[in-house]
């Protein structure tokens, strides 16, 4: 079974270059990719991330509101229930949040300079240890 | 140009038996291939033969005489240099005015604004949608008070004023002529800019309130508006920047960014005003890469495709309606986190090939770029390098220097070329709005952007420090602008005290107002005037148009 991804953009933010390439390089690697479009409030995401019954939400962020996005993301999935799924982020993120995001429960912080199969191995090892159906994976592995 | 009785291409084979293969053979090419940033394939040298179907007098010319390939004046930076803008923004009206007041006391000839995400998508400070983004990429400006606090002391009449604002500029335009008006400055005197391309959102940068066609009449009421009361204002910069920053190739960027100033001017000769009426105050906006030559060559195609386009499709008769004139910024995009000082250098270069293409005003990034928004040091040093290059190079001394290199005309024609094929075809689908709701644009970016990122990749390019000569010990350090977290809260205090002092009665009869003009084909522009004077905020004008208006949600493609 494919890793399920969602894409997602949240914020007023229109940068979606590297958003656009992780999905289609994502895709390219065997995943199956959801892209939420631009201009998502932390509940549209979650709410896509629950209907699209994905195993990873990656969260592409460069305006600078990751410390007022991703605590509300966290949140709404643990009030959800679904705080299996696992979170990571990229984009610019100044090197002293990440220990902030971290703490949140983001798995990983992904910086411009990630490679692709950086990037994919990533969430492939995030997935195998953390995933909702890591014992299942890791059976099948 | 031939040199001997045998032609150039006889004589190429001969060097090419003789000279090249020997020492080839014992010294082979690195690599097959050699390509510009933007694809193009390089030949090892270029000779008169690459130039054969460039007539001098045609297609090069003389500056300030068509088709402009040479530069738009004929005296360019000898009369005097390009305008050093370099884009400020952040926090509160009276934290980015600060940031202006230290850039023009550093030598800055002109103004730049950079506005907050809320601004510039047409939301107020204390909407729920802009937590966490008041003030923090730009600045924020709710309301004329705002605007005011924004410039205050500069002199508007002397210093020329450009704001990058898009879907909600035809606002950010009134208020900053009401402003104007309010100090006594002369409507005639104001020069200045808003970026105002709704466009190239769509395509590329992606901030929109509503969808293409409303919003296109918009920006024809802008042109129209400024048409005649504002002879020196540049209503719209047609802007190529941020199609190239979003993975764009360099014909793309130039293709798209003219197409889209041909879908501006059918607008508004449509509404029937003359060509030669407003064309002359239409400005573009370009980014300066860093393969060197292959952007310089794209300044004297822009330039080119322009001049002829407006002669030959739209009929212009005024000279100054077919000079493309220009603003340049630094590539963001090539500008690395890591290392951050070796950006200057990347900068500086960049800068250079904007000067040497001809660029009539320029932004240098701050060696901070891919860390936060610049802080003033940064700036500074970025502004130095600018002023570095007017002063000290000497390239500033002759026009157009190099034109005439084999390399840079044979690829002016080819970026010229790549154009003509995209107007083309864009035609054959319908247009430039066609385009965009059918994502023509959006998945031709798409596949380049993916399609760059895979030859970086595999290691066709290259980024020093990063993919080569990686030093794997701790990243230098560097002191970045700090965030003022205090900021947002003095901006909603700023919101509340104008709601509070302003006659609540007289703003909604002028957004009834506004609602009714936006109905009929009247401008749009006097009653945004009268919204803007009787306090009315930025996103209670967006919103009070929506029902009219409506929104866009664009199909997302990847």
């Amino acid at each position: 079974m494919p890793i399920k991804v969602l894409v997602a953009k949240p914020g007023l933010d229109g940068h979606d270059r590297g958003a656009k390439i992780v999905a289609r390089a994502l895709r390219d690697a065997g995943m199956e990719v959801v892209y939420t479009g631009l201009h998502q409030t932390p509940e549209m995401i979650v709410n896509a991330a629950i209907q699209e019954d994905v195993d990873v939400v990656g969260v592409s962020i460069l305006s600078g509101a990751h410390m007022t996005v991703f605590p509300k993301i966290m949140d709404l999935l643990h009030e959800r229930e679904v705080d299996d799924i696992v979170v990571v982020a990229g984009g610019v993120i100044q090197e002293n949040d990440v220990p902030k995001l971290r703490a949140l429960g983001v798995r990983e912080v992904f910086n411009a300079e990630a490679s692709t199969q950086d990037l994919i191995e990533g969430i492939e090892r995030i997935v195998a240890a953390h995933g909702r159906d890591a014992a299942r994976r890791a059976a099948q592995a | 140009m031939q040199t001997s009785e045998r032609t150039v291409a006889e004589q190429r084979e001969e060097w090419e038996q003789l000279t090249l293969l020997p020492f080839a053979e014992r010294r082979p090419e690195s690599r097959a291939t050699f390509r510009t940033l933007g694809g193009v394939a390089l030949e090892r040298v270029y000779t008169p033969e690459h130039i054969e179907d460039v007539d001098y007098g045609r297609d090069t010319g003389f500056p300030g005489a068509f088709p402009y390939t040479r530069g738009p004046y004929p005296t360019m930076y000898r009369a005097q240099p390009w305008t050093m803008r370099q884009i400020a923004g952040f926090g509160t009206a009276d934290d980015t005015n600060g940031r202006f007041r230290y850039l023009i006391a550093q030598g800055q000839t002109g103004i730049s604004t950079d506005f907050d995400m809320p601004t510039l998508m047409g939301y107020d400070s204390d909407d729920p949608r802009s937590e966490g983004e008041v003030g923090r990429e730009g600045v924020a400006v709710d309301s004329v008070d705002d605007m005011h606090d924004l410039y205050r002391g500069i002199d508007l009449e002397r210093i020329s004023v450009s704001m990058t604002i898009n879907p909600s500029a035809w606002i950010l335009f009134a208020m900053y002529l009401v402003v104007a008006d309010e100090r006594g400055f002369d409507r005639a005197k104001l020069s200045g800019t808003i970026q105002n391309d709704i466009i190239k959102e769509y395509v590329a940068q992606k901030e929109w309130v509503y969808p293409p066609r409303p919003a296109m009449r918009i920006v024809r009421d802008t042109i129209t508006y400024s048409a005649q009361h504002l002879p020196r204002y540049n209503p719209v910069n047609v802007s190529g920047y941020h199609t190239r920053e979003a993975g764009s190739t360099t014909i793309q960027e130039v293709a798209f960014t003219l197409a889209a100033g041909i879908a501006y001017v059918e607008e508004v000769v449509r509404a029937g005003i003359d060509v030669d009426d407003f064309a002359p105050r239409l400005s573009f906006f370009f980014v300066s890469q860093i393969d060197f030559l292959e952007e310089v060559a794209k300044f004297r195609a822009a330039r080119r495709v322009w001049a002829r386009v407006m002669k030959e499709r739209f009929g212009a008769r005024k000279p100054e309606s077919m000079r493309l004139r220009f603003h340049c910024q630094t590539a963001g995009v090539s500008c690395t986190a890591r290392e951050p000082l070796n950006n200057i250098a990347r900068t500086a270069i960049e800068a250079l090939a904007a000067v040497l293409g001809g660029a009539q005003s320029l932004h240098t990034n701050g060696y901070d770029e891919a860390l936060s928004i610049p802080s003033e040091a940064a700036m500074k040093i970025a502004l130095r390098t600018q002023q570095i290059i007017a002063d000290e190079t000497g390239v500033a001394g002759t026009i157009d220097p190099l034109g005439g290199s084999y390399a840079v005309e044979a690829l002016t024609r080819a970026i010229e070329r790549g154009c003509f094929d995209y107007f083309a075809e864009i035609e054959r689908r319908g247009g430039v709005i066609r385009c965009i709701e059918d994502n023509f644009f959006q998945l031709e970016l798409a596949d380049a952007a993916y399609d760059l990122h895979r030859r970086k990749e595999a290691g066709e390019r290259h980024v020093v420090g990063v993919t080569k000569y990686r030093d794997d010990s701790p990243n230098p350090a560097v002191d970045l602008h700090h965030v003022d977290e205090a900021a947002a809260h003095r901006q909603l205090e700023r919101l509340r005290a104008t709601r509070a002092r302003r006659d609540g009665g007289a703003v909604h009869r002028a957004l009834d107002e506004l609602v009714r003009v936006a109905q009929t084909d009247e401008n749009i522009m006097p009653a945004t005037l009268d919204a803007v004077k009787a306090r009315a905020t930025g996103g209670e004008i967006v919103a009070a148009l929506r029902p009219v208006f409506g929104s866009y949600v664009e199909t997302p493609v990847f």
